[in-house]
């Protein structure tokens, strides 16, 4: 087996994202320990000039129609083909959507480990340790990697995307598509946005964010009155969008929007992962949560143990009165 | 036809948490569990496919700590036609997403079912999610992150939430396994009556099945996250936090 590490290009619409560069990032320094290479793995159709702008010592490039997307089945029988052929050390994932589809499909198939929800991976001792999230992020796990090629799946803004060199281009290899291709399940895929909304929550420069915590749909009106007297608009966490609560365009988090106001003020939100995507890197984050041990007191710069509803009304009267 | 949907109970993530004296388990005598709560969407969006197409609906679960009756019987009383519940020596153990995946292959497999809907995701995981690794094994199509779905002829229109708003939408042949992140409406509710009536009236049949070797990776230990970095505490009354609030923003230049 290689030292090799292998990371899968995630890319929608001509786009590399941004987890890409990190695991890209996250790959170089562990390789720059040991002198191994580290390998873009880039699959799609017309994406040829995307691989000169990827920083690794060499670019897979995999074209296909029917990778024109990175739909769950085609984008993991390919990699498992490639990986089948010639298994590196590690394989980095991003956990993003379309990574959660292919990570833990490839490991099954191949019957490599999985680390999923990595957010730390370092080498203790010659040996490699990843640190996964568990439990919401409330529980860490450190767990050793053996000696058999592992899948990772990493967490979008856990990893720095810095020292990245070599510069962008490497080598750059083209494969055949592998013969699985010929014989997919999946028929038609159609791309959507998001309809236009009427607060852009990601150009606000303060927010006022609601999760569950809140409790009930008229209790939104609370936060909507204390967001107001703050010159704030109101975002929320998934389970309230969910619920029909609140328009998918106020949700933060991983599958919502990433927001980076100068107030992120968060009322009965946990923080977790997918949440903390969205908001963490926000100039100043006060929280309010009732439990101590809630991870968004990891990212908040001050936090309040108490209840939210006593919290909201005492400013809002000092605001109002 | 028959539709199936995978449940599991999981530790309640918005109580404390504490670690065994073993530190590479949760203490499980503290923990009290829930049922997933994408599992709640994945049974939703199953009981309305099937409302459109007449399939019928089978709740299939593993019994790891012992009480899974309870949210099995609640499928039922929804609208589940059966149920299933899989038992062995793993009560209190943490069973890896591949060995789970292991245990549920042939008991699809005999349901010969044209999907299978698991929650997205579990908060219990280390080695990934179920349903792209029970896709794997079956050599079916999957998709996670899945917020709504139809079955059209001979295959299911499922969409699936990318980032920001984003869909993709797919068709895949049927049999598929879908995570489901969200059905396409809240699931429904179902009074506490209604649940002791089906318990009095249906019952769930039990398999006994081997314990599978542990397949995930080793755990060294388990910790909570480090402290640095952390929030600094605001205390005192109700009305003397928003002071500081207030305090700490106009500083700001944000009020
Ligand atoms: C693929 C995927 C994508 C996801 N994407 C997103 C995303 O984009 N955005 C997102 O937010 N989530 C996302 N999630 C969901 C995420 O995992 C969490 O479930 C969600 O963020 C939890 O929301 P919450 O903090 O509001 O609720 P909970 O976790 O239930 O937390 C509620 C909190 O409120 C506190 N509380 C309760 N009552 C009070 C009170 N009276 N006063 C003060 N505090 C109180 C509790 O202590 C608790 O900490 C995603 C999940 C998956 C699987
Ligand atoms: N041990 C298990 N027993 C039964 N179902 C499981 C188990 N593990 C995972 N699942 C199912 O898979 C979903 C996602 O969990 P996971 O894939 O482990 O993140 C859960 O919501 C369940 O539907």
């Amino acid at each position: 087996m290689a030292q090799r590490i292998a990371v899968l290009v995630e890319h929608l619409e001509g786009q590399p994202t941004d987890v890409t560069f990190e695991l890209l990032g996250l790959a170089r320094r562990i390789a720059n320990t040991n002198g191994a290479p580290v390998e873009a793995l880039l699959f799609g159709q017309g994406v040829r000039h995307l691989a000169e702008t990827i920083p690794a010592d060499r670019v897979v490039l995999v074209e296909d129609p029917r990778l024109r997307y990175l739909t769950p089945e085609a984008t993991a029988v390919t990699l498992a083909a490639l990986l089948r052929a010639d298994p590196p050390r590690l394989a980095l994932i991003p956990n993003t959507s379309l990574g959660m589809d292919v990570a833990a499909w490839v490991a099954a198939a191949l019957d490599w480990p999985l680390i999923a929800y990595c957010e730390g991976l370092e080498a203790r001792d010659g040996q490699l340790v990843a640190t996964a999230q568990l439990f919401g992020g409330k529980i860490l796990a450190d767990v050793r990697i053996d000696d058999r090629p592992t899948v990772i799946s990493a967490l979008a803004g856990a990893f720095a995307a810095d020292a990245m060199q070599p510069e962008p281009p490497g080598t750059i290899e083209r494969r055949d598509p592998p013969s699985e291709l010929a014989a997919l399940h999946t028929r038609s895929v159609v791309l959507e946005r998001p309809e236009a909304a009427d607060v852009d929550i990601t150009r606000a420069e303060k927010i006022v964010a609601v999760g569950r915590g809140i409790e009930s749909k008229d209790n939104l009106e609370l936060a909507e009155q204390l967001a107001q007297a703050l010159g704030a608009v109101l975002a929320a966490s998934r389970p309230l969008v969910d619920a029909g609560w609140l328009p998918r365009s106020r949700q933060v988090g991983k599958s919502g929007l990433k927001v980076k106001p100068k107030l992120y003020f968060a009322l009965g939100i946990s923080g977790a992962p997918e949440h903390l995507e969205g908001m963490k890197d926000a100039e100043l984050i006060i929280a309010v949560n009732k439990d101590p041990k809630a991870p968004i007191f990891s990212v908040a710069d001050y936090g309040v143990v108490a209840d939210l509803f006593e919290v909201a009304e005492a400013l809002l009267e000092r605001l109002e009165g | 036809m028959t539709i199936v949907v995978v449940m599991e109970q999981v530790p309640d993530v918005v109580e404390e948490l504490a670690i065994a004296p073993s530190g590479t388990d949760l203490d499980r005598d503290a923990v009290s569990y829930v049922v997933n709560e994408y599992d709640d969407h994945a049974l939703e969006e199953a009981l309305l496919l099937a409302e459109a197409t007449g399939d019928e609906v089978v709740a299939v679960g593993i019994d790891t700590t012992g009480e899974l009756d309870q949210a099995l019987y609640t499928a039922l009383a929804k609208g589940a036609r059966r149920a299933i519940k899989l038992t062995g020596d793993f009560e209190g153990t943490w069973l890896s997403t591949r060995a789970a995946a292991r245990l549920l292959v042939p008991v699809i497999q005999e349901l010969e079912p044209r999907l299978v809907l698991t929650g997205v995701q579990a908060p219990d995981d280390l080695d990934g999610q179920l349903a792209p690794t029970l896709a794997a094994l079956l050599g079916w199509p999957h998709a996670s992150v899945v917020i709504g779905s139809q079955l059209v002829d001979g295959a299911v229109q499922v969409r699936k939430e990318l980032w920001g708003g984003m869909t993709m939408t797919l068709e895949l042949e049927l049999p598929a396994v879908l995570g489901v992140q969200a059905a396409r409406q809240a699931p429904r509710y179902v009074p506490i009556s209604r649940v002791r009536q089906v318990m009095r009236e249906a019952s769930i049949e039990t398999r006994d099945v081997e314990t599978p070797g542990d397949l995930a990776p080793a755990i060294m230990r388990l910790r909570f996250p480090e402290e640095a970095g952390q929030a600094e505490i605001l205390t005192g009354s109700a009305s003397e936090i928003a002071d500081r609030i207030i305090e700490l923003l106009r500083a700001r230049g944000l009020l």
